[in-house]
């Protein structure tokens, strides 16, 4: 069997060099050996397999940075399988999850159970964050040295902020002796317990407590001001407003080493998509007003978001039937991901390059993973997706366990109809 | 869809808020509601929901509200079982839905709700094939509520269209006002709300209200004085520092009362918090208040309201 594939007729994307032409692409051993506009040419032997693209764009793996899958503890509702199985579906090569299991993840020997895990299920590469603190409870720092040499990508709450000012700067302090990232849920708590959706007209119409986006800039402006007497590096996950995005702004021209992500849902919908009181809008932090989903938008366009994270949170019936008060907040999003972001591309708000640079190589840059780019020698990790093909999101057609999805029936443009990682073959639209 | 013939006056299956309902289907639950006020009592019982089943299904501890619902009932012929969540298998950790799913099952006609959250009755109501009502969801809507304070109003004053009402109070955590905000507005009334901003949520004045923050310059002029109970179950935190200074400040008082018009009403959705937001004299004035009124007219306004829908639950298919 050959080891050298040759991918032809590819409209090859790579954000990091502004490539954007026809080529074609050769893996070897897992890793990309060459690519450019007609490699065929140069006489690469009868042991080379063709993979005819058809046109379609193949870009860089997607690094989605922002996952909760539910193992251990809640393998009911999301495994570590039936999660890489539907990231792959989505283009997603590599994905880091949130330490937010049971038990969380905030101890060496879990993480390497998530590694060995993700080498036998051998799709997406599944990769985790670490609790800063112990059992996620905002107090202790847990052991960040060896929990990163473990294979930590990074530290974070998960679901929440680290909100104490102290136990934060001290975190970002401790996360600098080794270059190491903290990643934070910006919300202060103080100001959002209680309330179940962005904080309003349509809040008030319903009868439901609010959520002041002044919660989410608060936390930004604060970890900012910890950014700036720690000299850490620092990422907002799923940023959602005006007033966080440009905090983020300001503070990326004074230097700091901030960067933030943000979900689909921030830009696909706002608070209307709750209506009458849908559970699968709710989300954490809650769609905000019309004006913050432009403003997540303009952060896309001009860079100061970096990266787009599906923030798949699978949910039950269980946990999703329920008064609207009570139901769990999320979406499952990672094979919603690129086609929801390419919309940025199709209504003209961002180039294509610009979405696949949110899409991987940024992720990848801040994570410092491998991959997120297409060069020799990089692993081969891609996507091929058809750009133009229109198709209708059926939340029942989904891999993922849950089904928490509020896209029923979205149309969508651009469908994934390959994803290699490491060379192999892990998803195929016909087969 | 609400299903109904054109002609139908409320052509509606269930009956879960005030919002989106038009002025001709509430001016004619008011209609339907005024007949029934009006008949004597002692009166023979009407043998409209003869052989139909209500069941009051609270999850909130409520007295005259469900008695209310029990007594229309009774008035229109029908059968009504009561039920309490403390008795009930919702405190064995039952969900909503089953418990919907449970209670559909027996076949009611009509199921009359109550619940601590919001939406949790249309939640409830996509689930069933009866007719639902809602008793009150959270601080989101407390139809009958609005539309027996409206009938209230209307026998006292002859219309609502015009009038200027003050509705005063814990507006934040209140379905109440909610309700009536958006009865009075369809209605063509003028509707003020006078609270701290503690107690106010976000861009009310979005619904259609104008805003005071001082007691006597939102009472100035006013037809009807609407008072609200100061919902302290509901209240995350502190809203307001202490009861004296709530009184002081936003307590109903003859002082206060002044700067309304001469004949105007005093109103409360009760129960009653007497000197919390109400001085005791001015609850009990006679000639003011029509707080037992309301609570008599709620009776009339419920037959009206089962009577709506009940006559549609006919034909309405069973799945």
């Amino acid at each position: 069997m050959s080891d050298r594939v040759l991918f032809v007729h590819a409209r090859l994307l790579d954000p990091a060099d502004g490539l954007d032409r026809p080529g074609e692409l050769l893996v070897e051993n897992g890793t990309i050996a060459a690519l450019g506009p007609n490699l065929s040419r140069h006489g690469l032997g009868a042991d080379v397999r063709i993979v005819d693209c058809a046109g379609c764009c193949l870009a860089p793996g997607i690094v989605d940075m922002r996952v909760q899958l539910r193992e251990p503890g809640d393998e009911h509702q999301e495994t570590l399988a039936t999660g890489a199985e539907a990231a792959v579906a989505g283009g997603i090569t590599t994905l880091a999850m949130l330490p937010n299991t049971v038990p969380p993840i905030d101890d060496n020997a879990l993480v390497e159970f998530v590694s060995r895990r993700s080498r036998e299920i051998r799709l997406a590469a599944i990769r985790t964050y670490a609790a800063a603190t112990k059992g996620l409870r905002g107090g202790e720092l847990t052991e960040f040295g060896l929990l990163a040499e473990a294979g930590a990508v990074a530290f974070t709450d998960g679901l929440h902020a680290i909100s104490d000012a102290l136990v934060m700067r001290r975190a970002l302090s401790y996360a600098s002796t080794f270059d190491l990232l903290v990643v934070q849920h910006p919300e202060e708590p103080s100001l959002s317990a209680g309330g179940a959706m962005n904080a309003g007209e349509i809040a008030t119409r319903l009868g439901l407590a609010g959520i002041t986006p002044a919660a989410e800039t608060i936390m930004v402006e604060r970890d900012i001001r910890l950014v700036e007497i720690t000299g850490a590096r620092y990422h907002a996950a799923h940023v959602s407003t005006a007033g966080a995005i440009d905090a983020i702004r300001r503070a990326k021209a004074r230097g700091l080493q901030v960067t933030c992500d943000t979900a689909p849902h921030y830009f696909a919908l706002n608070e209307t998509a709750v209506g009458q009181y849908r559970t699968f809008a709710k989300v954490s932090p809650p769609l905000r007003s019309e004006a913050d989903r432009l403003a997540v938008i303009e952060g896309l366009r001009d860079g100061t978001i970096d990266a787009i994270a599906s923030d798949h949170a699978p949910q039950d019936q269980e946990s999703k039937r329920l008064p609207f008060p009570s139901a769990e907040p999320g979406i499952v999003g990672l094979e919603t991901l690129l086609p929801l972001s390419l919309e940025l591309y199709h209504n003209g708000s961002l180039g294509l390059l610009q979405v696949m640079r949110a899409l991987s190589q940024r992720p990848a840059e801040i994570l410092r993973l491998p991959g997120g780019r297409l060069r020799p020698g990089a692993p081969a990790d891609f996507v091929i997706f058809d750009l133009d093909r229109p198709w209708r999101i059926d939340v029942t057609a989904l891999r993922s366990k849950c089904k928490n999805a509020p896209y029923d029936g979205r149309p969508a443009q651009g469908k994934v109809t390959r994803t290699v990682v490491g060379g192999r073959t892990v998803f195929g639209l016909d087969s | 869809m609400d299903s109904g013939a054109a002609n139908d006056p409320f052509p509606h299956r269930h009956l879960l808020g005030i919002e989106g309902l038009s002025r001709r289907e509430i001016t004619y639950l008011l209609d339907r509601a005024d007949i029934y006020a009006d008949q004597p009592r002692g009166a023979e019982r009407l043998a409209l929901l003869r052989g139909r089943t209500v069941i009051n299904l609270f999850f909130e501890n409520s007295t005259r509200t469900r008695t209310s619902f029990e007594l229309a009932t009774k008035r229109l012929g029908g059968d009504v079982i009561n039920m309490q969540a403390q008795t009930s298998s919702i405190k064995k950790g039952e969900t909503l839905i089953d418990t919907a799913m449970t209670l559909n099952a027996m076949r009611p006609d009509v199921l009359i709700v109550r619940h601590p959250e919001s939406g949790a009755v249309q939640l409830l109501s996509e689930k069933v094939d009866c007719a639902v009502i809602n008793a009150g969801d959270g601080s989101h809507e407390h139809p009958t509520q609005a539309l027996l304070d409206a009938l209230t109003i209307r026998r006292r004053k002859g219309r609502l269209e015009g009038l200027v009402v003050a509705i005063c109070g814990d507006i934040s955590h209140s379905r109440v006002a909610r309700s009536n905000i958006h009865l009075l507005n369809t209605m063509g009334a003028h509707v003020r709300v006078v609270a701290p901003r503690t107690l106010l949520p976000p861009a009310i004045d979005r619904l259609g209200v104008e805003v005071f923050y001082d007691m006597k310059r939102g009472l100035a002029g006013v037809d009807i004085v609407m008072m609200l109970r100061l919902q302290t179950e509901r209240m995350h935190g502190s809203f307001v520092p202490s009861i004296r200074e709530y009184f002081h400040f936003f307590g109903l008082d003859y002082a206060k009362l002044a700067s309304a018009k001469d004949d105007a009403l005093i109103m409360h959705p009760g129960p009653m918090n007497r000197g919390v937001e109400i001085d005791t004299e001015v609850a009990d004035d006679i000639d003011r208040s029509v707080i037992r009124q309301q609570v008599e007219m709620g009776v009339a306004v419920r037959m009206a309201c089962l009577e709506a829908l009940s006559r549609k639950a006919h034909t309405a298919p069973v799945s």
